[in-house]
């Protein structure tokens, strides 16, 4: 794995001097391994370019006083905020919660979500019968839950999970329902001829066939989750990032704001792409 | 390509051939007020180890008749019996073959055979069975590739193999060689051929080439309007196809019986 990374980025490096790099294709299998290894690094690297052009378009408008700090902190002082948080012991404090409570209301919303897209994909009947139902409740925003949920549930971790359960659960039903629907009906009809029905043509055809589509509704209920995450904690809420956006919007703190707004931009693009590379993995497997 | 099938080596592990009976079969589809019928009073005995093939223009009913027979359709007025007994649902007695492979993209060749194995094989005679498959159709090499990885061909092999998994009584094939290459499927005809000697079961084959119903099957049912004039489709001729297989491509007695033949499927001139 190591030379996967090293080897191209040093390639790279004499490719951009213009020194002549001989053709991997050359070098038979091992070569074209390394080469895309070597693609992979390059496409993360490139994609690094604008987020660091941006940082030092902030630190130079800050630093020619082109911005007061109270409006933009520069990205020195956005650091130092970050660092007397951690020395004292909030920061991780906020980071896990947060994080917490994204995971918690991720799995039980895309659980529930699971559950009733199978039920709704397969059955007729509960098509029928439900699928008005919860076109319905899709179609409620989703922070018109909160005030209900505050006076049923209260303020506290069962409401905010809830609330997040609820951002999670419709990607994950609808991508479901929607590809359970779309199953190949030959691939299905020959598997019933040969005697499969119930629950093994479900475990056999059906389920497979919706792995793909089913992880990409779970990437949508996590970015979902993020979204219902913040908004959970600017109502109510006495940890976690988005209070500490609140919290920093009362105490006129934009250095923490922009630090909040920079910490849920990397925790929630690391929790994505760790989903992405198991979708890559399922579809490589089931499509 | 060509199976080789040396004597004493395959066991004969299909179940005895079943005999088919076609009794009264009626089809139509659409609502009340918009009906088409397809099929009318098709009547026909097929024998055990016999070779039928069903020969029609396209939208005839062909598929229709045969998955009548496999359960997979239920007909609206005549049965089909299989051994006797009618066909009430998907039949175990019976495997099907697809113009498409119609094999999971996601398992390997050797899974999807074992697709077909009947319920009651334990798992290492299964495996044993499948393996012994993909050898008679020479994928044994390819027995870890997924369908997306082989050629066409191998994978309507796969599919054959899936389908005689079954130890079917009654082979029901729709089709099943219809978009493969000319070449491809003549090696087709030749493993179907070669597989039916080793093990005679009862084989249902819908095509609409002439010609492959000339060197495959025992007699050649003819599916079309009739004498009548009504609509939906019956059997329009049922004829015995004459001389042993393997038969010459080129004989007079083949060449007179295609022309007939081309010219109760509308074309003529040939």
């Amino acid at each position: 794995m190591s030379a996967e990374y090293v080897t191209p980025i040093s390639k790279e490096g004499l490719e951009a001097t213009g020194f002549p790099v001989p053709a991997p294709a050359a070098k038979g299998n091992g070569g074209r391994t390394r080469l895309r290894g070597g693609r992979r690094v390059g496409v993360v690297l490139l994609g690094l370019i604008v987020p660091a052009l941006i940082l030092l378009a902030w630190h130079l408008s800050t630093a020619s006083g082109y911005f007061r700090p109270s409006q933009l902190p520069s990205p020195a002082s956005v650091l130092a905020a970050a660092v007397d948080l951690v020395q004292r012991g909030q920061l991780a404090n906020h980071i896990l919660i947060s994080t917490q409570r994204v995971l918690l209301g991720f799995l039980i919303g895309s659980l529930l979500g699971v559950l009733a897209g199978a039920l709704l994909g397969l059955s007729r009947i509960a098509d029928i019968l439900l699928t008005p139902t919860v076109g319905a409740l899709r179609a409620v925003p989703s922070l018109a839950w909160v005030p209900l949920l505050v006076l049923w549930i209260g303020i506290n971790e069962d409401s905010k999970v809830t609330l997040i359960s609820i951002g999670a659960f419709f990607p994950v039903f609808t991508t479901l329902y929607l590809g359970l629907r779309h199953v190949d009906r030959n691939l299905v009809e020959a598997a019933r001829a040969f005697g499969l029905n119930g629950v093994r043509l479900l475990t056999t055809v059906q389920l497979p066939a919706v792995v793909p589509a089913l992880f990409s509704g779970l990437r949508l209920a996590l970015a979902q989750s993020w979204l219902f995450l913040v908004a959970a904690e600017l109502i109510a809420s006495s940890m976690g990032l988005g209070f500490l956006l609140t919290d920093s919007q009362q105490t006129g703190r934009v250095d923490r704001i922009i630090l909040a707004i920079i910490l849920l931009a990397v925790i929630g693009k690391t929790t994505d792409a760790l989903l992405g590379i198991a979708e890559r993995w399922a579809v490589r497997r089931w499509a | 390509m060509t199976a080789v099938l040396a004597p004493g080596s395959t066991k004969p592990h299909h179940k005895q051939a079943l005999g088919v009976r076609f009794s009264g079969l009626g089809r139509s589809f659409g609502s009340s007020g918009d009906r088409r019928i397809v099929l009318r009073d098709v009547t026909v005995e097929v024998k055990p180890s016999e070779i039928l093939a069903i020969l029609g223009t396209s939208g005839c009913g062909k598929s229709t008749l045969l998955r009548a027979a496999a359960g997979l359709d239920i007909p609206d007025s005549g049965e089909v019996l299989i051994d006797g007994t009618p066909v009430t649902g998907i039949d175990e007695r019976c495997a099907v073959a697809f113009q498409e492979p119609r094999l999971l993209p996601w398992h390997t060749l050797q899974a999807n055979v074992a697709i077909g194995l009947p319920k009651s094989s334990s798992a290492s005679a299964g495996k044993a069975k499948v393996l012994e498959l993909l050898k008679l159709v020479g994928l044994d090499a390819f027995a870890k590739h997924r369908p997306r990885e082989v050629s066409g061909g191998m994978a309507q092999r796969t599919s054959l193999a899936r389908a005689l998994a079954r130890n079917p009584g009654v082979l029901l094939l729709d089709e099943p060689f219809g978009a493969l290459d000319a070449l491809t499927r003549i090696k087709m005809q030749d493993l179907l051929l070669d597989i039916h000697r080793a093990q005679p079961t009862t084989v249902l084959l819908v095509t609409h080439d002439v010609d492959e119903a000339l060197q495959l099957a025992d007699r050649i049912l003819v599916l079309g309007r009739g004498d009548a004039d009504e609509p939906g489709s019956t059997i329009a001729e049922l004829v015995t196809v004459p001389g042993a297989r393997p038969r010459d491509r080129n004989s007079a007695d083949l060449g007179a019986l295609r022309s007939s033949l081309l010219s109760l499927l509308g074309v003529t001139g040939h």
